[in-house]
């Protein structure tokens, strides 16, 4: 499941590593913890550390606390953070990267969000597209067994209305994709 | 080729920055043994001291040297003290040249191998060229010691002030109807919290009365032509429709004229004027204007009440724009900044949520001669608020609008603090990235402010909403920020919020820039000649700039710099005549086709067509010998002086070291 | 009436749970003149998931459908009517532009394919810049034989489509106004609805169901606040969060909202005189119909434009100008780019 990476050059910082593994030029280096992208975040309560205080902990090389957070987690992709971010910090590619490294090194806490992300992806990896109902259904009976029973009603009216697949679709071109899939997974090298 | 020519080369250690890497002795050596005319070459630790340079001097005297050449620093530092030094020794200035090897060579190179060889080419192409220099005189221009200050705020008023006291006549042009500037629109002014028109009104009046002050308010430029010491400007003086030699000020056209419209520009919009109006009481001139463009009379052809009521007579619908034309010898410009335009900030509600203020909105509400006589009131023009949040930094730092930090908006920020205290009692809220307090008495003021209890949060607002999400919010303006001292998002509401919005350029800022030749950087704010050590002089010679069109400030640095350069204006004014640096382009204009290429090319204006000999002719004073118009002439009829042809053909050689290698096997 | 031809890519959603923004794309499709060639053998973009676990390898995944739209079309238009595709699609074709050591891996693992993609040949538009740019309103407007009046909608973007800004200048971030516009053309009564790209949550149902409730209570609130009768939506992810998970989310805050949500193609197709089955209506869990009885129907008259005679005893202080709406352009707020 984990790309290929090399080691991180002995040089670098957690911040110069996260800069990095970002694509394009992430600014990180530019925060000036002025805390718009806290401010701007729609689930900025629920996170145990706000967007600019990771920044700060990753200047801290406070590795382990910064992987460990629910924060990249919670992220839903919003970019109100990056247009508002008057340094031009790209926070919510920045986001991306702390759930990858976060996998990789397994500090986590909570699975439920990368259980969720790896059942997805098994299901494009597989079929070439998402199957909403083996994602629900495999997700839920893991992290939210009870879910199911809170959820039926949704479950019948969905059913119902004719918007729930029953098998996944496959691609023609699956064996192609896979190995689309498999080889820039081997070329997931960051360091020179 | 100057055969006779005798050189003499200084090649300077300048202690270890040029020795350090230039082996600077074998240099001076090499220089004496192979380079043509060279009658001296000497090497010395400092050259720019009264040591090197006594030497230069010296030599001339005892070696009888026409040349000089210094291989050292760079011409913008020491050209002067040596060219001096050839002077004083009875050499023409312009006989001497100079090389850098400093930040041509060993600053840019640890190769010692590579920085020799190349400082030996420079020197070679220094004593090449030199060969060929003529001595030149520099230019003398007369200094006309009338004076303009364009722009009528508290720079501008300075400047005038203290040029009318020294005895020469000003002509201050001001575009609005008074004098005063944005500071008249102020309440009070940090950090004394001094009322802004009681300080500033005196100086007006002094300016609008003073008998060395030609004021002309209402008025545009048109056009400005000349260089230092002798400019030419066409004003636009518009058409107030009033009369003012009968004019008495009484202030009845305005009382009884029916047509109300929104002032959008002494009261930033926040409140209302007659067609007919004076911008404030205070105004100086006393005398009123009327806006075509919303005067009943001249939109529909009815109305007429102003003139029915006025009881001089004084209404005259017929005025028409003047045109005068002024001469003077120095213009200072003064222009001032605009208010950042907050509706650019959609997710803080200007405009959208009516609660929401801009800074010079508050200023007007808190004026007592504003809209509301002083009371700080919600848009509903009665309801005192409760609560009220000041954000810093609206549009500045901040690459989505403005990079730059607008300088004034801290204390601006903790002086609102204060007066909504003072006046409502209200919870008040500042949400600042830095508070920013630099000058003298400032950060006093904000232990003051702290004392007041005001709540300080440490957060760049992300959002003002009327968005409901929480209990307690509902009727409210809610501030959504991370409060990053205690590392939560909070939303707070309150009833009002002010945004402290940021100083950009005037609007037409370029095209005035344009109009005086002067330029703008990135951000549009007009460029000094130096930002540390020459702020208020410009590129061009003759125009200065003072005050919040030079950048960000606030009143005290703007008077400093008025007062800085009526200074320098001064100074041009008593010594009544100035040289000029005679390295200009000269048109040969037997030679000059007319087709008028160069023409446009100029970035100094100095080129202009003589319609009746059709040729082109080009003015030594306001040239600054850049050399676009000699690289353009297709005809080859333009030439810099001190720059010609030969000149630098002989430098390329000499740098090419093309005569000495026939003589040596030089390594390349 | 030259039609106007573009590659077409509908996305995982489209395929069943939103087989109605489907349906209602392709029915309006036709009398705009708009033909859609959906791109063959396309793949899962990978939504918000795949990137949050490779980079590389998504980047790849993406730009498999770029290369697959790019090969044996003559259109180079790319139009996506899912937000979270679109944002994608397009934010893979720019960052495989700017960042050239991207654009190597990713095409070398798409040679593992068979395949190749030069960045920048593909233009990735969402459906309704195509409608709004392409069309526009005087065009959309000979069609509409029923219009919306009677009816007010709070036009939800989401966040895909207006953010981080690939747009172009012209679209604001903060405060777009295309919908909006549409929806005036159509005769609609549009609500100013302040969180009108505020984000539905995505996922996070999914993660955290305290966080994801709320994050849709806050826009069916919002809109219900604002009186609007139907919010309608550009993009499945949004209309699957604020529609099929609307009950639930009452039945968490013990609140009892009723707001329908639609996709603006279903408005189009209503203001078309199209048939609403044709155009999946009725496939929302939240049932629109009570609130679909009210097109038609006389509405209280809105205020008129301008500003309205002051009396003589109101102390009240004028609002700061707004730059003048012009239907069918999208207005954004003095946003002069400094010359």
């Amino acid at each position: 499941m984990a790309d290929t990476v090399t080691s991180v050059p002995e040089s670098f910082t957690f911040l110069d590593e996260v800069q990095a593994r970002t694509p394009g030029e992430s600014r990180l280096l530019m925060c000036i913890q002025c805390g718009t992208c806290g401010g701007s975040c729609p689930s900025g309560a629920d996170m145990q550390h706000t967007p600019r205080h990771i920044f700060a902990m990753i200047r801290a090389d406070m590795r382990e606390e910064v992987l460990s957070s629910n924060t990249p987690w919670y992220c839903v992709s919003c970019y109100y953070c990056t247009v508002r971010c008057p340094q031009d910090v790209h926070i919510t590619d920045i986001m991306y990267t702390l759930k990858r490294m976060a996998v990789e090194s397994r500090l986590y806490d909570n699975p439920a969000a990368p259980d969720f992300s790896k059942v997805f992806i098994n299901w494009v990896e597989n079929y070439g597209r998402a199957f909403e109902l083996g994602l629900m259904s495999q997700h839920m009976l893991r992290h939210n067994p009870l879910g199911v029973f809170k959820m039926a009603d949704m479950g019948i009216g969905m059913v119902t209305k004719g918007r729930m697949a029953f098998t996944p679709k496959r691609i023609r071109g699956i064996a192609g994709l896979k190995q689309i899939i498999a080889k820039a997974k081997e070329l997931e090298v960051v360091y020179e | 080729m100057n055969d006779k020519a005798r050189v003499g080369v200084y090649v300077c250690h300048c202690g270890s920055n040029i020795a350090g890497t230039v082996d600077v002795a074998d240099v001076a050596k090499w220089a004496g043994a192979h380079l043509p005319n060279v009658v001296v070459a000497r090497d010395n630790k400092f050259m720019c001291s009264s040591l090197g340079q006594e030497l230069i001097e010296k030599d001339i005297k005892e070696l009888g040297l026409t040349r000089v050449v210094v291989a050292a620093c760079s011409p913008h530092l020491h050209e002067a003290t040596f060219r001096g030094a050839c002077q004083r020794a009875g050499l023409n200035p312009y006989l001497f040249d100079m090389v850098s090897i400093r930040e041509q060579v060993s600053w840019v190179t640890t190769d010692r191998a590579v920085a020799n060889e190349k400082a030996k080419a420079l020197i070679s192409g220094g004593v090449h060229r030199v060969i060929h220099n003529e001595p030149l005189d520099p230019i003398l221009v007369n200094i006309n010691p009338n004076v303009m200050v364009v722009g009528g705020g508290i720079a501008g008023i300075q400047a005038a002030l203290e040029i009318a006291d020294s005895g020469s006549h000003v002509y201050l042009v001001e575009r609005e109807p008074s004098l005063g500037g944005h500071m008249a629109q102020f309440d009070k002014t940090f950090p004394t919290l001094d009322c802004s028109a009681c300080i500033l009104t005196p100086k007006m009046f002094t300016a609008g009365n003073h008998k060395n002050i030609t004021l002309l308010t209402y008025s545009e430029i048109e056009h400005v032509d000349g260089f230092i010491g002798n400019f030419t400007v066409k004003i636009r003086q518009r058409a107030r429709k009033i009369n003012t030699e009968l004019c008495t000020g009484c202030g009845l056209c305005e009382e009884k004229c029916p047509k109300k419209v929104v002032d959008d520009v002494f009261e930033a919009g926040l409140g209302y004027r007659k067609a007919v109006y004076r911008p404030f009481p205070q105004a100086v001139p006393k005398y009123p204007v009327i806006d075509v463009e919303n005067c009943t009379y001249f939109q529909r052809g009815t109305c007429k009440a102003c003139q029915k009521f006025c009881p001089t007579g004084a209404i005259d619908f017929a005025q028409e724009d003047q045109f005068i034309t002024v001469d003077v010898g120095n213009v200072i410009l003064a222009t001032g900044f605009d208010l950042f335009d907050c509706r650019r900030i959609p997710q803080y509600g200007y405009g959208r949520l009516a609660n929401v203020f801009t800074s010079l909105e508050f200023e007007r509400l808190s004026n007592a001669a504003g809209p509301t006589g002083g009371k700080v009131v919600l848009r509903d023009g009665v309801s005192v608020p409760q609560s009220v949040a000041i954000i810093h930094c609206a549009g500045s730092r901040d690459r989505n609008y403005n990079k730059y930090c607008s300088a004034i908006c801290c204390m601006q920020s903790l002086k609102f603090a204060h007066l909504v205290k003072e006046r409502t009692g209200a919870r008040v809220y500042n949400f600042y990235i830095d508070i920013r307090t630099p000058a003298k008495a400032y950060d006093e003021f904000y232990q003051h402010i702290i004392e007041e209890g005001i709540v300080f949060v440490r957060g760049k607002v992300a959002e003002v909403t009327d968005a409901t999400r929480l209990a307690g919010e509902d009727g409210k303006l809610i501030v959504q920020v991370e409060d990053t001292l205690v590392g939560k998002q909070r939303r707070i509401p309150v009833d009002m919020v002010v945004l402290s919005a940021g100083l950009e350029p005037r609007h037409d800022a370029k095209e005035t820039a344009k109009k005086f030749g002067i330029s703008c950087s990135m951000d549009g704010w007009f460029i000094e000649r130096h930002p540390k050590l020459d702020p208020v002089a410009t590129m061009t010679d003759g125009i200065f700039i003072a005050g919040a069109c030079q950048g960000p400030k606030d009143i005290p640095a703007s008077v400093a710099q008025g007062a800085a350069a009526a200074a320098r204006v001064q100074g041009l004014i008593s010594q009544r005549q100035i040289t000029l640096e005679p390295v200009r382009a000269r048109v040969d204009q037997d030679k000059c086709s007319g087709c008028r290429i160069c023409n446009t090319m100029c970035p100094f204006n100095a080129i202009s067509f003589l319609e009746d000999r059709q040729v082109t002719e080009i003015n030594p004073a306001l040239c600054q010998g850049c050399g676009t118009c000699v690289s353009a002439c297709p005809a080859g009829a333009i030439t810099g002086t001190h720059f010609s042809n030969e000149q630098i053909m002989a430098q390329i050689e000499g740098v090419l070291m093309l005569d000495l290698r026939q003589m040596e096997a030089v390594p390349a | 009436m030259n039609s106007l031809r573009y590659s077409y890519f509908p996305g995982c959603s489209l395929e069943r749970n939103a087989e109605a923004y489907q349906k209602s794309a392709l029915s309006i499709a036709a009398p705009l003149g708009l033909e859609f060639q959906e791109i063959d053998d396309w793949n899962c973009c990978g939504a918000t998931e795949y990137i949050s676990l490779h980079m590389t390898a998504s980047y790849a995944l993406i730009a498999r459908n770029l290369a697959q739209a790019a090969k044996g079309n003559d259109t180079h238009d790319l139009v996506a009517p899912c937000s979270a595709c679109y944002l994608n699609l397009s934010k893979c074709d720019k960052y495989l532009r700017t960042d050239a050591d991207l654009a190597e891996k990713v095409n070398t693992a798409l040679a593992a394919g068979g395949l190749h993609y030069k960045p920048g040949s593909i233009r990735v538009r969402h459906l309704l810049d195509v409608i709004m740019d392409d069309v526009g309103c005087p065009r959309l407007q000979t069609q509409v034989t029923r219009p919306l009046s009677g009816l007010r909608v709070a036009p939800y973007y989401g966040c895909l489509i207006s953010r981080p800004g690939l747009r172009s200048e012209e679209h604001n971030p903060e405060y777009p106004t295309a919908l909006d516009d549409l929806l005036m053309c159509l005769g609609a009564q549009v609500v100013d609805f302040p969180l009108k790209t505020h984000c539905c949550g995505g996922h996070m149902t999914q993660i955290s169901e305290g966080t994801g409730f709320e994050l849709i209570r806050r826009l069916v609130k919002g809109a219900a606040d604002y009186q609007a009768d139907v919010i309608v939506t550009v993009c499945p992810m949004c209309q699957l969060n604020l529609d099929a998970f609307q009950g639930a989310m009452n039945r968490y805050f013990k609140t009892a909202y009723h707001v329908p949500v639609l996709y603006f193609t279903q408005m189009m197709g209503l203001a078309f005189g199209q048939d609403a089955e044709m155009l999946g209506i009725g496939a929302e869990l939240v049932d629109a119909r009570p609130a679909l009885a009210k097109i038609g129907v006389d509405l209280p008259p809105v205020a008129v434009e301008g500003v309205p005679k002051r009396k003589r005893d109101d102390k009240s202080l004028p609002m700061p100008k707004m730059p003048k709406h012009e239907l069918g352009k999208e207005t954004v707020v003095a946003r002069e780019v400094k010359s």
